[in-house]
């Protein structure tokens, strides 16, 4: 057996040394993790924990004394023994009288009312005028609280208490997905004139891959001369090509919406040469086209680069080569270029759609309403309706899709691949 | 050149011009042809024009002047893809994203060739630089020879009756470089094949072709087989280039009996064979090879010029001693003896006497 000169055995001593090494190192990328790990994955566990547990309907939190109290137990208790489908009889509505009588001492009906709300829209008010009324119901608590508002006895909302009286719930998925629970529990979809949804992740994914193929045709020629012209050259469209970079996102929003709307720079310059009609401009913002347009400018360098570092290792003898063996210009093209772009295809088209999947401000500014993506609607969720879980189930299918399509990429082409840069 | 506009030649160039800028020639007037089957080297320094050459031929530029014919067709207007030439590059361009087997078999494909023949000529082919079992594997797998041997398939393999070759061996180390020179210049007379190569090393040039073509200053400034070449050269370039040489300057006092004698700037007198001299008074540049030097008494001729030299640094080499001396002034003076076992080994600060018979002491150019 080998030793060290002090007599231990070598192997013993090197694993010992470079477990050392391998802690230093580790120190190193500590601070980055620690980072990682509090900016990155405990937000994004979180929001997927928020998708699928709201606690609106169970526990009320006071936020001066940081006390958290249970409430509407009564009523779970009543869920819990009489199985779906059972109609609320006396000792229901006994529960939730109760239950009511709690949320006006902890001042916490509003909180109810929401999460009942969001499934049922329409119902808080009828929490918090409850809630008021609270001690003055009397046995039957049947009859007094019908009285209070006949909608207490719709068997909806009934349903809609018995999902929120447990925290934990996939509501929030099938409402993401234009689909709610039926009085009997199972999934139906919503009304035809209330789902939006799912419009929206279709429209979301067939504008982002537009961009991406519009993005992708205008770069690739770009990318192919910078690659092929001198140094000097290729260095001023290189500028060029990072210039939109260098301003504000919102200036060139901005300037997009000056260029194309209907009273704008385009259309002006069209009807004064007499190209269109004073009454026929054509609408190119506040639509689809304005954010197809404002977005495909915007993300195209994100294109470019990836295409372009391919593209400029590609040795020109290749195409040489190919031509000397008899390829004309097109098949050396097809058959020996191209592929070799593949890799620089990849990054780029993946860049640019998973960046216009969740795209925000662009079509925020000039989709006017039907130019509209998800991301807007996770925003509106998250700072008006202030329905976070919604929001985060939402935002949870747009990151399944985003890894789903990631993996469909590793599967065709090879993630080992892809070439940024 | 003489033997230009010939009628049995392959390829010809024919006052070939080239310019880039329109300003500066990167070659000037090119006359140049060659018979089927022969071995051309186009060697020279960088910058010279050979590769120039070489594309130019290839297709990929243009002539700005003149004609190049193949095979007595003019192919100044013919696009690359249909000149039917095949060419080895100098990374060897092999497509990185296919295999050896489709590599080969590309050539095939865009000429339409019938699969069953296609996969046929590519196993022939691969047998044929010794690479038979590695038509699977991708060119990233495979060491640089191997590489080298398969770009050299890829460009016979659709049957070429030329190919050209840019520097093929620039990238393999010493030893390999000699395996793979003997081994193209065999497939190469095996298959019949003409071949143009470029190079920039000599040995190459000389082991391996028929012809060699000294390229300088976009000109060819000799054609010659390698021995003649070597023994030679027909001015101070040429003769600086190919092989070791030594340089003396000097003044042409006399041309008599078809030996010029020569008064050296530093001192002596020499015999010369006349090249680029025609009278006394001339200046020259006298160009000796070291292993033509004799410092010898016995051996030398009673009546010739001899000059006087120091040794000044003894360096063994193996087969061959090598000594420098100072002649004349200068101090750059190689003579190298065979390692035979009568062979002297002149000792550093001795004083010895030199010459050399007078053919091998050539008389050229200023």
């Amino acid at each position: 057996m080998l030793t060290t000169v002090g007599g231990k055995p070598l192997k013993e001593a090197l694993a010992h040394a470079q477990s050392r090494a391998k802690r230093r190192a580790f120190l190193l990328v500590l601070p980055l993790l620690a980072f990682i790990v509090v900016s990155f994955i405990f937000p994004i566990g979180q929001m997927l924990y928020k998708s699928v547990s709201n606690t609106g309907f169970t526990i009320s939190k006071d936020f001066g004394t940081g006390v958290s109290t249970p409430i509407m137990t009564n009523l779970a208790e009543w869920f819990e023994e009489n199985p779906q489908g059972t109609d609320p009889d006396e000792t229901a509505y006994a529960a939730l009288a109760a239950d009511l009588l709690v949320l006006r001492e902890l001042k916490a009906p509003g909180q109810a009312g929401t999460r009942i709300n969001y499934e049922l829209s329409g119902s808080r008010s009828m929490f918090t005028k409850a809630a008021r009324k609270a001690k003055k119901l009397a046995p039957p608590f049947k009859e007094s609280i019908i009285d209070l508002d006949e909608d207490w006895a719709d068997p909806s909302l009934w349903q809609a208490m018995r999902t929120a009286s447990s925290a934990v719930t996939v509501n929030f998925y099938l409402a993401a997905l234009d689909r709610k629970r039926a009085d009997d529990g199972s999934v139906e979809m919503v009304p035809e004139n209330r789902q939006v949804y799912v419009t929206l992740f279709k429209r979301t994914l067939i504008l982002s891959l537009m961009i991406t193929v519009i993005c992708f045709f205008l770069a690739f020629p770009i990318a192919h001369l910078m690659a092929t012209l001198p140094m000097r050259k290729s260095n001023l469209l290189m500028i060029l090509v990072l210039l939109p970079f260098w301003t504000s996102l919102l200036v060139r929003t901005t300037s997009w919406m000056i260029v194309l709307q209907s009273q704008g720079v385009l259309n002006d310059a069209m009807v004064a040469t007499g190209i269109l009609a004073d009454e026929n401009r054509i609408q190119m913002m506040y639509n689809q086209t304005g954010t197809v347009i404002a977005m495909t400018h915007i993300l195209l360098p994100f294109m470019v680069l990836p295409l372009y570092s391919v593209m400029s290792m590609i040795n020109p003898s290749y195409v040489r080569a190919a031509r000397s063996m008899g390829a004309t210009s097109w098949t050396a093209f097809r058959r020996i270029y191209f592929p070799q772009t593949v890799p620089g295809i990849g990054a780029g088209a993946l860049l640019v759609f998973i960046l216009s999947v969740g795209y925000y401000i662009t079509p925020a500014l000039v989709g006017g309403a039907d130019g509209q993506l998800i991301s807007n609607l996770i925003a509106f969720h998250m700072t008006k309706s202030l329905n976070w879980s919604l929001a985060a189930a939402l935002a949870a299918i747009l990151l399944g899709a985003v890894l789903l399509l990631y993996w469909l990429y590793d599967r065709l082409i090879g993630i080992d691949n892809l070439k940024l840069g | 050149m003489a033997d230009s506009h010939t009628k049995d030649a392959f390829v010809e160039f024919d006052r070939v011009q080239k310019s880039y800028d329109g300003e500066n020639l990167v070659v000037k007037d090119l006359n140049l042809s060659l018979p089927k089957g022969e071995f051309l080297t186009m060697l020279g320094p960088s910058g010279s024009g050979k590769t120039t050459c070489l594309m130019m031929l290839a297709g990929f530029e243009t002539a700005t002047h003149g004609d190049i014919r193949l095979d007595g067709q003019p192919i100044n207007n013919i696009p690359p893809h249909k000149r039917g030439i095949g060419m080895v590059f100098q990374n060897y361009a092999l497509f990185p994203h296919m295999t050896v087997a489709e590599n080969l078999s590309f050539p095939l494909e865009v000429r339409k060739i019938p699969k069953t023949e296609r996969e046929a000529k590519v196993k022939q082919v691969l047998e044929l630089v010794q690479m038979g079992e590695f038509g699977g594997r991708r060119p990233a797998q495979l060491s640089g020879g191997q590489q080298q041997r398969i770009a050299l398939a890829r460009a016979l393999v659709f049957e070429a009756e030329l190919v050209l070759m840019d520097e093929p061996l620039g990238a393999l180390d010493k030893q390999l470089r000699e395996t793979m020179q003997f081994e193209i210049k065999r497939i190469a007379d095996d298959l019949g094949i003409t071949v143009v190569y470029v190079t920039h090393d000599q040995t190459e040039a000389l082991t391996m072709s028929d012809r060699v073509a000294v390229f300088e200053d976009g000109r060819i400034q000799q054609l010659a087989p390698p021995d003649e070449l070597y023994e030679s050269p027909q001015n101070s370039f040429v003769a600086q280039f190919i092989g070791e040489n030594n340089t003396l300057e000097g003044t042409v006092k006399e041309i008599k009996n078809g030996i010029a004698l020569v008064q050296l700037d530093g001192g002596g007198l020499i015999d010369c064979k006349p090249v680029n001299v025609t009278k006394a008074g001339e200046r020259t540049r006298v160009s000796i090879r070291p292993e033509r030097v004799e410092f010898n008494k016995d051996r030398l001729s009673a009546e010739a010029h001899t000059l006087k030299a120091e040794v000044l640094e003894f360096i063994y080499m193996g087969d061959i001693f090598r000594t420098r001396l100072r002649v004349a002034g200068k101090d750059d003076f190689i003579i190298k003896s065979r390692n035979a076992p009568d062979q002297v080994r002149l000792e550093p600060g001795s004083q010895v006497e030199i010459g050399w018979m007078a053919e091998d002491c050539r008389a050229l150019d200023a």
